[in-house]
């Protein structure tokens, strides 16, 4: 291997492996029982689950049929409404919680209509962070869905069609079994990123422990003032990251990516 | 269950115009060179493409494509076999067969007895559990002939059933389905760019070249007198073309080739290859056809070499291989070909 490629490659190993290695290295593992006990750890954890897995659920209900959209129809303008839903991919997750706050936010353009309807205000709520992570997460799963259907043989629509299947149909029993090894893939990119979600959660829910404070807020926080158990508590989510990652993988990524 | 078509479609830089009818029970084979519109047309005839032009119509009056009517595919009553059978991945074999009875909202417990029936009849009982890539190649194009055939559809399409075959399989697989065509009722048209194909399970043959329809009629009509350069060769003809004169045709290219009958006007003059004969002195006794040409290639095909000789007269030559072992033949070899008159089939153009 020429010295001009395998040095920077090593170096790129070492520069993602080290600081996971120093994570587990300084851990204070005798305290860790202590500190996962502590008030609001346990909170913080189950709602970064709940609100991850829901965002993922919302992302797969709304997703996939945009997926679809992007791959399948022939709309117009769709090179410009795939630029469009990608933007959350490359846009500081505080400007997104900004711009989510400026519409659904108790003034903004639509929560003002939602306030002034029912009398309730989405920022600042577990549901607030539930969009949050979505708004940021679902793209990844949008993108990934989109490429399964556009590596997948459409043909196979063509041969449903003749056997009487409308377009519909033929999605939910054609199309999608073909896909679902790309959709489980996005769902776990998507999963993962909103389990690691930090800035627009802050902008658009705030931290507020048990209802907003999720694993990433938490370990933020409590790095100002007690960098122990901050550790702990990315360690925490390092071991749930890795955990889902090898669950799937052997059942889904290594399928999915092999087509 | 008859077919009516008149199809007017543009895809790139092909326009395709063709008009087909097909009646019940009949099996119309549409043969071409690739690019030639074939798959566009089946397309069209299944509901897959919206035609620019023209009518489809099924059973006199059910129409399915008109100036401002077009049903989509599943509302069309019809089987479609595709070149590699196209068997969805994720389902059993039974359940792939059992589809399009599901589609239509035959029950799950009729529409499974229904595609094991059909398995037992293409000789796939058994394997209905099986998934598509457990079977063979074969096994995979009989089990798409049943999901095809299982609603008893007004309309068969089939594009290229055989060709992703090889060649021991295509031989039992075609016998079984010419077997299946003619126990079928409605109009079948068959897609195919092998004249064996076409000869073997076509009532009638549909040539179609660059979009447009160039012969038609029944197989051994269009074998015996091929219409177009690409027929004749498919069948393995030579085509000359002239103007008949007496008891000779003066060849449009030139040179003058003597017939057996009184011929007149634009005739074609259809040679087999078998029956041109190549020496190296100019034939004695007088055959009335001899030219001296030139050897082009020589190339073996089958016990015989094909010569294709250039010259006055453009021919090509079967040989066994041992003549042309003592010809001593190589390309550019000036040799003289004859053949004889009574060996010539001619037909007005």
């Amino acid at each position: 291997m020429p010295a001009p490629l395998l040095v920077p490659a090593l170096l790129a190993v070492a520069f993602l492996v080290l600081p996971l290695v120093g994570l587990v290295v300084r851990a204070p593992w005798s305290e860790i029982g202590p500190q996962l006990t502590r008030p609001g750890v346990g909170e913080a954890l189950r709602l970064s689950l709940v609100s991850a897995t829901l965002a993922t659920l919302l992302s797969l209900l709304l997703g996939v049929p945009l997926a679809w959209v992007l791959a399948r129809s022939r709309v117009r303008g769709r090179s410009l409404l795939r630029a469009l839903v990608t933007v959350p991919l490359v846009l500081p997750p505080v400007v997104g919680g900004v711009a989510l706050f400026l519409v659904l936010g108790r003034q903004g353009i639509v929560g003002r209509w939602l306030f002034e309807a029912t009398g309730f205000s989405l920022p600042f709520t577990t549901a607030a962070v539930v969009v949050a992570e979505t708004f940021v997460a679902m793209p990844f799963l949008v993108v990934s869905v989109e490429g399964a259907l556009r590596a997948a043989d459409a043909r196979f629509e063509d041969a449903a069609a003749t056997l009487g299947a409308d377009r519909w149909t033929t999605f939910r029993r054609v199309t999608l079994p073909l896909v679902a090894p790309g959709v489980a893939a996005g769902a776990v990119l998507c999963w993962a990123r909103a389990l690691g979600e930090f800035g627009a959660t802050i902008t658009f829910a705030g931290n507020f422990p048990g209802t907003t404070q999720t694993m990433p807020l938490a370990v933020y926080l409590t790095l100002q003032r007690d960098p122990e158990a901050a550790i702990v508590l990315s360690l925490v989510l390092l071991a749930v990251s890795l955990a889902t990652l090898l669950l799937l993988r052997g059942r889904w990524l290594v399928r999915g990516a092999a087509g | 269950m008859s077919l009516a078509a008149h199809v007017v479609a543009r895809r790139g830089a092909l326009g395709l115009d063709v008009e087909l009818a097909v009646a019940d029970g009949e099996v119309l084979g549409v043969l071409g060179p690739n690019g030639a519109g074939k798959s566009t047309l089946l397309r069209v005839l299944a509901g897959l493409l919206v035609p620019d032009g023209g009518r489809v119509v099924v059973d006199g009056d059910r129409v399915w494509d008109d100036v401002d009517l077009h049903v989509p595919a599943h509302q069309r009553s019809l089987g479609m076999v595709f070149q590699d059978h196209l068997l969805f991945p994720h389902l059993s074999v039974a359940e792939n067969v059992a589809f399009g009875l599901r589609t239509r909202g035959v029950r799950r417990a009729e529409a499974r007895a229904a595609a094991e029936s059909w398995l037992d009849r293409v000789g796939l009982a058994g394997l209905g559990d099986s998934r598509p890539g457990q079977l063979s190649g074969g096994q995979a194009q009989r089990a798409a002939l049943a999901r095809a055939l299982v609603g008893d559809p007004r309309l068969l399409l089939l594009d290229e059933p055989l060709s992703a075959l090889d060649a021991r399989t295509r031989l039992t697989v075609r016998a079984e389905l010419h077997r299946h065509l003619a126990e079928y009722a409605g109009s079948a048209v068959l897609v195919t760019h092998d004249p064996v194909d076409a000869m073997a399970l076509a009532d009638r043959v549909l040539v179609v070249e660059d979009g447009a329809v160039v012969q038609a009629g029944p197989p051994a009509e269009v074998a015996r007198r091929p219409r177009t350069d690409y027929v004749a060769r498919l069948v393995g003809l030579v085509l000359l073309a002239g103007m008949g004169d007496g008891q000779q045709v003066r060849l449009d290219g030139g040179g003058v080739v003597a017939v057996a009958e009184d011929v007149a006007g634009p005739v074609f003059v259809a040679v087999r290859p078998e029956s041109v004969a190549l020496y190296l002195q100019r034939p004695v006794g007088s055959p009335r056809n001899v030219w001296p040409l030139r050897l082009a290639t020589a190339t073996p095909h089958g016990s015989v070499v094909r010569c294709d000789l250039t010259g006055e007269v453009p021919l090509t030559a079967d040989v066994t291989a041992t003549s042309f072992a003592e010809l001593g033949l190589a390309p550019g070899a000036e040799v003289w070909a004859a053949v004889k008159a009574s060996e010539l089939t001619v037909y007005p153009r």
